[in-house]
C-alpha cells in the first residue's frame, strides 16, 4: 500500500495499464511532455515514449474521433479532455459514434476507449471549469459513466474502465484531486495522506464498474450521491445528527440498483445529492427509479439537493455549491416528514 | 448612413449558375486536356506541387486513349480494366434495382451512385487487404470491388433476417471489417477524423496498413473535416483524404461549402498536405491517383488529399427531387461525361471490348443481380418475410447486457 493523492492514483493506474498492455495509448491537450495541466500523466511520455503518450492539437472532436478510429483498429485509447466543460465539441463523436459503434456494426467494430475529464466545482472555476455534465452521458445508450470519490477507487475504477470492452466516460472531481473536500471551504484543506481511502494498493487491481459502496451505514435515511458530494454527505450526516446511510454510487451507468433498493427499503427515506443542476439531472433518474422500486417502503417524498438551475457562477460559488449546511437542512426535513 | 461615405454592408450568398428552367452551363469549369498534367514523384515536396490542387488530372481522352504520365505509371492489363468496368456496371445495375425496390416499398430508403461509380470502384483497387476505408453512404463501389457479396448488401437494404446489421441501420449503411469497409454513420464527416485515428493506430503499432477517409463536398464544411486535416497533418498519418465533389449537397450547390477557396483540394494545402484534383469520371485517372496517394501513405510519407471532380447525376436519395433546385438536363451537360461509357470506349479502342460484348455483359450482370434479389426478397423485405429477432434489438448496445437492458427486454416480452 502506498499513500497517494487522486492525481497520483490516476497516474499510477495509467502507468500500470500502459506497462501491462502495449495497446494502451494516452493522449490529449498538454498530456505528453508536460504531463497534463493537473499532472495526471506526468512522466508517462518519458517512460513509454512519444507514440504511447502524446500531445494533441486543441480539438476535442479530433481527440475523441481519432480515439474512436484507434479503438476500432484495436488499440485502447485513454484520452483526456482538459475540463469536462470542454467536452461539448466532442459530443457528436461520443454520442453518435463511440456509443453506437458496436450496435450499428453488429459487433464488427467496437470502441474500448476511456474519455477522462476533470469535473465538478468548488474551486472558483466559474462557468467553464466547474460543470458536472454527467447527465449528458448517462442519457446516452452505449456509454458507461464513472465518477470516483477517492484515490483508492480512482485507480481501481480507471483500471476497470481501461479493461472494459465498451466506451467509458470517466469523470474526475478535480476538487478531490489533492484531498477530500466536505464543502467546508472556510476550513483548512486536508490531504489524502490522512484519509484511509488515500491508501492505494500497488500494481494491478480493479474496482468493478456498476457496483456502489456504502460509505456510512445508517437507519434513518439513504443518501444517494457520488464524487465530491460523498464527502459533503458524510459531513452533513454528522452535523445534522441524522443517522443517514451514505451510498457512493461510483458508477452511474450501469447503476447498482441492488445496493440502492436494499438501503432505501431499509431506511424508508431517500435524499439524492449532486453538484450538477437540478432539472433533468441524474438525480431525476435516481428519484424515479427509487420511487418505482421502493414505493411501498417510502415514508416521505424523495428529496433532491443539487446545484441551482443556473450556469455555475464565480463569485457566488458557496451559495451555489450544495454544501453541508444545505444538505443537513434537507436531511432534517426529510426525517421530520411523518 | 454613417458619415464615412461608405455604403451599408451587404451579405454575399453564393448561387449556382443555373436554376430549374435555365439552360445548363458548365463553360466556367476549366478542364485540361487528358494527359497534360504532370505526375510528380510520391516524395515530392508538397510546396512544389501546389498547382495540382487547382487543375484536373485526366488520363482518358475523347478518343478513348489512355495518355500522359499518369497513364504510363499505371501498368494495367485489359483484364484489370474489364474487372473495373464490371464493378462499375454492377454498381449501376444494383442501384437501379434497389431504387426500384424502394419505389415498390420493399425498403424504406435508398441512395444511388449514378455518375460516381468510377471513384469508389477505382479507388478500392489501390488498397491492400487490411487497409480500411471510412466511407460515406455513397461509396458502395468499395464493397463491390472488394468482392463483398451482393446478397449481403441486399439483405441490409431489405433489413431482413440475413441483414448483417440485423435490421438496426437505415438501408445503405453497410459495414464489413473483412472487406475494409468501416461501419457507416448517418452523422456526416464523423468518419473523416476516425480514419486518421485508424491510420495513427497502424503507425503507432508499427503495422503496414493504411486508411482512406471519404467525404462529400457539402460535408467538408463540418468541423470534423478540419479536425481530420489538423491531426493528419500533425502526425503525418498514413491516410488518403478523399473528397468527392459531386457539385451538390442535397439541394445546396458546392459553392456554399467551398466559398472562395477555388477548389476543395486547395483546403489541404493550408495544412501542408499534398493535394491532387482528379477527373472523377475517369476510372484510370482515379486508379492512378489513388495508387500514388496509397504509395505515399505506405512509404510513411504522410497523408494525401484527393478531390474527385464529378457530378451527382441522380437524386440525393429516394426522398429527394432534384428538379426542384437544378435543371433537369444538367447531368447530360456535365462535361466529364459518364464513367462507364468512357471506360467502355477505352476498352473498345484497345480492341479488348465491343458493343456486343458490353450488351452481353450487361445482360449477365442484370441476370445475376435479379437472381440474388429474388433470393434476398425470399428471405424478407421491409414489411414482409423474416426479420431479425426482436430480442436482438437489445444486443450489442454493450459487450454484455447490463441489468437495466435485461429488464427492459423482459418487459418488452422479447
Amino acid at each position: 500500500m502506498a499513500r497517494m493523492t487522486m492525481i497520483e492514483a490516476i497516474r499510477d493506474a495509467l502507468d500500470v495499464a500502459m506497462g501491462a498492455d502495449p495497446t494502451v495509448v494516452v493522449f490529449g491537450e498538454d498530456v505528453g511532455y508536460f504531463g497534463g495541466v493537473f499532472r495526471c500523466t506526468a512522466g508517462l511520455q518519458a517512460k513509454y515514449g512519444k507514440t504511447r503518450c502524446f500531445d494533441t492539437p486543441i480539438n476535442e472532436s479530433g481527440i475523441v474521433g481519432a480515439g474512436i478510429g484507434m479503438a476500432a483498429y484495436g488499440l485502447k485509447p485513454v484520452v483526456e479532455i482538459q475540463f469536462a466543460d470542454y467536452v461539448y465539441p466532442a459530443y457528436d463523436q461520443i454520442v453518435s459514434e463511440a456509443a453506437r459503434l458496436r450496435y450499428r456494426s453488429a459487433g464488427q467494430f467496437t470502441c474500448p476507449m476511456v474519455v477522462r475529464m476533470p469535473t465538478g466545482g468548488g474551486i472558483f472555476g466559474g462557468q467553464t471549469h466547474s460543470q458536472s455534465p454527467e447527465a449528458l452521458f448517462t442519457h446516452v445508450t452505449g456509454l458507461k459513466t464513472v465518477v470516483p470519490s477517492n484515490p483508492q477507487d480512482a485507480k481501481g475504477l480507471l483500471m476497470s474502465a481501461i479493461e472494459d470492452p465498451d466506451p467509458v466516460i470517466f469523470l474526475e472531481p478535480k476538487r478531490l484531486y489533492n484531498g477530500p473536500f466536505d464543502g467546508h471551504h472556510d476550513r483548512p484543506v486536508t490531504a489524502w495522506k490522512t484519509h484511509e481511502l488515500g491508501e492505494v494498493p500497488e500494481g494491478h487491481y480493479t474496482v468493478p464498474l456498476g457496483k456502489a459502496v456504502v460509505r456510512r451505514p445508517g437507519q434513518a435515511a439513504t443518501i444517494l450521491t457520488y464524487g465530491t458530494m460523498v464527502h459533503v454527505a458524510l459531513a452533513a450526516t454528522a452535523e445534522s445528527g441524522v443517522d443517514a446511510e451514505v451510498i457512493d454510487l461510483r458508477t452511474l451507468l450501469p447503476l447498482d440498483m441492488e445496493t440502492i433498493t436494499a438501503s432505501v427499503n431499509k431506511t424508508g427515506r431517500c435524499l439524492v445529492l449532486h453538484e450538477a443542476t437540478l432539472t433533468s439531472g441524474f438525480g431525476a433518474e435516481l428519484a424515479a427509479l427509487v420511487q418505482a422500486e421502493c414505493f411501498w417502503h417510502l415514508e416521505a417524498p424523495i428529496r433532491r439537493v443539487a446545484g441551482w438551475d443556473t450556469p455555475y457562477p464565480h463569485t457566488h460559488e458557496w451559495s451555489y455549491f450544495p454544501g453541508p449546511a444545505r444538505v443537513a437542512e434537507a436531511l432534517r426535513q426529510l426525517v421530520e416528514v411523518a | 448612413m454613417s458619415d464615412d461615405g461608405l455604403p451599408p454592408l451587404s451579405l454575399t450568398v453564393p448561387e449556382p449558375e443555373v436554376r430549374p428552367g435555365g439552360q445548363p452551363d458548365f463553360s466556367h469549369v476549366a478542364i485540361p486536356r487528358a494527359g497534360t498534367v504532370r505526375r510528380p514523384d510520391v516524395d515530392a515536396d508538397p510546396e512544389s506541387i501546389r498547382d495540382l490542387a487547382f487543375t484536373i488530372i485526366r488520363v482518358l481522352n475523347r478518343e478513348g486513349e489512355a495518355v500522359g504520365p499518369w497513364a504510363e505509371a499505371l501498368d494495367l492489363t485489359p483484364e484489370d480494366l474489364l474487372a473495373g468496368l464490371r464493378h462499375m456496371m454492377t454498381l449501376r445495375i444494383y442501384d437501379a434495382r434497389m431504387l426500384n425496390a424502394q419505389r415498390q416499398q420493399k425498403t424504406s430508403f435508398y441512395m444511388q451512385h449514378l455518375g460516381e461509380e468510377a471513384i469508389s470502384c477505382g479507388f478500392q483497387r489501390a488498397l491492400a487487404p487490411g487497409d480500411m476505408n471510412f466511407p460515406t453512404y455513397r461509396q458502395a463501389g468499395l464493397l463491390i470491388a472488394a468482392g463483398y457479396p451482393l446478397s449481403s448488401m441486399m439483405n441490409q437494404v431489405f433489413s431482413n433476417a440475413d441483414d448483417p446489421m440485423r435490421g438496426r441501420q437505415l438501408p445503405v449503411c453497410y459495414s464489413s471489417r473483412e472487406h475494409g469497409f468501416f461501419t457507416i454513420s448517418g452523422n456526416l464527416a464523423t468518419q473523416y477524423i476516425q480514419a486518421v485515428g485508424w491510420a495513427m493506430a497502424s503507425a503507432i503499432s508499427g503495422d503496414r496498413q493504411i486508411s482512406a477517409a471519404w467525404i462529400g463536398d457539402g460535408s467538408t464544411a463540418e468541423s470534423d473535416f478540419h479536425a481530420a486535416l489538423v491531426f493528419a497533418s500533425t502526425y503525418k498519418a498514413p491516410v488518403v483524404l478523399n473528397v468527392v465533389n459531386n457539385q451538390w449537397a442535397i439541394s445546396t450547390f458546392q459553392g456554399i461549402a467551398r466559398g472562395g477557396s477555388g477548389t476543395f483540394a486547395a483546403r489541404g494545402l493550408g495544412f501542408g498536405i499534398p493535394s491532387l484534383r482528379v477527373d472523377g469520371n475517369d476510372y484510370l485517372a482515379v486508379m492512378a491517383v489513388a495508387k500514388w496517394a496509397a504509395e505515399r501513405a505506405r512509404r510513411n510519407l504522410g497523408p494525401t488529399m484527393i478531390e474527385y471532380v464529378t457530378y451527382r447525376a441522380g437524386g440525393h436519395s429516394t426522398s429527394d427531387d432534384p428538379s426542384a433546385y437544378r435543371p433537369a438536363e444538367e447531368s447530360n451537360a456535365w462535361p466529364l461525361g459518364d464513367p462507364i461509357l468512357r471506360l467502355k470506349n477505352h476498352l473498345i479502342a484497345l480492341g479488348a471490348w465491343s458493343e456486343e460484348r458490353h450488351a452481353q455483359a450487361e445482360a449477365e450482370i442484370l441476370a445475376t443481380i435479379s437472381t440474388e434479389q429474388k433470393k434476398a426478397e425470399a428471405i424478407g423485405t421491409l414489411h414482409q418475410g423474416q426479420h431479425p429477432s426482436k430480442a436482438d434489438m437489445f444486443e450489442d448496445v454493450y459487450a454484455e447486457m447490463p441489468p437495466h437492458l435485461l429488464k427492459q427486454r423482459h418487459e418488452a416480452g422479447f
